[in-house]
């Protein structure tokens, strides 16, 4: 893996929701093959940040992938370049089957085989998921349906991964599995992992590089040991 | 799951024999009925697509009837054109204002969208008795019967050969919607209504699929207005008022939007609640369909076919356990 060649660079990014301003200018660089943790309370606009990068939310500024501009493509084009997205809470299509959520995720590989072939990759890193794979989505636990989440974000082939919180509402120990499971995608497939998270401690013994966003401004960043390390860091903006 | 396939296969096949011996056991009048309920079926079979599958609300629906039964008769009154060809150019023609009518709505949601189509079914009426050169009014346009063909000639009664095709219809639309809502264009449309943020990002274009939804929606509902007009031999700007619009509604929901079987049931809501309800009272099938309406959204609201559904399910389990006791 080459270092530091940055995979996504956003440049005086900024986000709205109709009148409001949610994002005012940040700078964030994801290098390949790393993995980046956005940190910051509620409201700080973590969300907003990868919705940006999408394009689910109105934005503007410059976001370079793999040095070929995305502003000005819509959402599902940005997909097709290889950027997955795990939205906020999940997004599981409860109605479906598993086998059928994953099947949407591999939606931009018109192949079968292939679609098939992620398949049996993912079901090594998530055994459970060929056991359970004709039931209703809806009915898996919070942690098995963020584990789906991930696993269908992979069946497109991503370069880059997006993940929203996926800690939310999940017991440590479920935590530190999927974080596990993140950590060995990275090493293994090289795919590079951007991921807004609360739980600031978790998130920076997982990623490289750290960014703290406070009130749609990027209030600091560096690599995540310096930021763990650092005490008055750790306490006034990171609250552990 | 072998089984289970079976068992649908099975559940589908006993449904079309019994619609095709059942014109030779009821009166010829009973298979002009249960033609209506056909296209009727047809019509809601649209409306799961629309809203079932892709979550979009149309309370229009009977203009798309009118645009397939008046593109039927006016071809054969002005053009002489016959019903195989006229038939297929309906659900054309109501296909493509379908599709028009769908970049509308992607600028409008929920609420919204209910209002504006619910206007739609409201202006149906004056606009066709508006275009008086071309649509003849508040006179209609009458239809010509359709004709047994020749070798059929003795052996059927025109209401059964117009019952026969209707079903015929019914049951390739009813199998390729079936096919198309478990293909990779059923599970967009599915994730577009469960969670569009998610369906975006595995690459779903929303509009795209939310326009075809609506035209594939009005196509059938245009083949379905113009079995009606074919049956009924008229066509007349009042019969695609609101209240066929909302009637269609209230069939979809009482049937069911989550599975097929809901359009039959609705079909058959249509056409005979309101005969059996005026045996009450003029003014009772719309209070009716009121009452059901609410009472379905409220305790119901996977309609009749879900319930049946999920009898179904019950009874199967129950007797799986039976049989594992013993």
């Amino acid at each position: 893996m080459p270092p530091n060649v940055a995979l996504l660079e956003a440049r005086a990014l900024h986000a709205r929701y109709g009148e409001i301003e949610a994002l005012h200018g940040i700078n964030l660089d994801v290098a390949q093959g790393s993995i980046v943790a956005l940190l910051g309370a509620n409201g700080s606009g973590k969300t907003t940040t990868l919705r940006a990068l999408t394009g689910a939310t109105r934005r503007s500024g410059s976001i370079l992938f793999d040095k070929r501009e995305v502003i000005g493509h819509a959402p599902e084009d940005v997909a097709r370049l290889g950027i997955a997205h795990v939205p906020e809470g999940r997004g599981t299509l409860s109605t479906l089957s598993v086998w059928e959520n994953l099947a949407m995720g591999a939606y931009t590989l018109t192949d079968a085989r292939r679609t098939r072939a992620r398949y049996e990759k993912l079901v090594a890193y998530f055994p459970w998921l060929a056991e359970r794979r004709e039931q209703p989505a809806g009915l898996l636990s919070g942690g098995e349906q963020q584990m789906l989440a991930i696993a269908r974000a992979l069946m497109m082939e991503p370069r880059l991964i997006l993940l929203d919180e996926p800690s939310l509402g999940l017991a440590p120990i479920i935590v530190s599995r999927i974080f596990e499971i993140l950590r060995t995608i990275n090493r293994d497939d090289g795919v590079t992992i951007l991921i807004a998270e609360q739980n600031a401690a978790a998130a920076l013994a997982l990623a490289d590089q750290a960014y703290v966003l406070e009130t749609g401004r990027i209030a600091l960043s560096g690599p995540s040991h310096d930021l763990a390390g650092n005490e008055q860091i750790r306490k006034s903006y990171l609250g552990y | 799951m072998r089984d289970e396939r079976v068992r649908r296969y099975g559940s589908v096949a006993l449904v079309a024999l019994l619609i095709a011996v059942l014109p030779h056991f009821i009166p010829s009048y009973g298979a002009f009925e249960l033609t209506y309920v056909g296209a009727y079926a047809i019509g809601i079979l649209g409306l799961i697509v629309l809203t079932g599958a892709s979550g979009q609300i149309s309370l229009g629906h009977g203009a798309f009837f009118a645009i397939g039964g008046y593109t039927v008769a006016l071809l054969g009154q002005k053009l002489g054109v016959p019903y195989w060809i006229s038939l297929p150019l309906a659900a054309l023609a109501s296909g493509v204002v379908g599709l028009g009518l769908g970049l509308v709505a992607l600028r409008l949601e929920g609420i919204y969208l209910a209002l504006a189509t619910f206007a739609l079914a409201v202006a149906t009426p004056s606009t066709l008795k508006h275009f008086k050169a071309l649509t003849g009014g508040s006179q209609g346009v009458v239809l010509s019967p359709l004709a047994v063909p020749g070798p059929l000639h003795g052996l059927i009664t025109p209401e059964q050969w117009l019952y026969y095709v209707t079903w015929t219809l019914a049951g390739v639309f009813f199998f390729a919607t079936s096919l198309a809502l478990h293909s990779r264009l059923g599970r967009a449309l599915h994730a577009l209504r469960d969670n569009e943020i998610a369906a975006v990002s595995f690459g779903v274009n929303p509009h795209r699929y939310k326009t075809i939804a609506f035209g594939w929606s009005a196509a059938y509902a245009g083949v379905a207005g113009a079995i009606v007009a074919i049956a009924t031999a008229y066509a007349s700007p009042d019969a695609y008022g609101i209240a066929l619009s909302l009637a269609l509604v209230t069939g979809a929901v009482l049937g069911g939007l989550d599975t097929l079987w809901g359009a039959l049931i609705g079909g058959v809501i249509v056409e005979f609640l309101p005969l059996w309800a005026q045996n009450i009272n003029p003014a009772a099938p719309s209070v009716i369909y009121g009452i059901a309406l609410i009472l379905f959204t409220i305790f119901l609201p996977g309609g009749i076919g879900r319930a049946l559904q999920s009898a179904l399910n019950s009874l199967r389990l129950r007797g799986g356990n039976q049989h594992a006791r013993s």
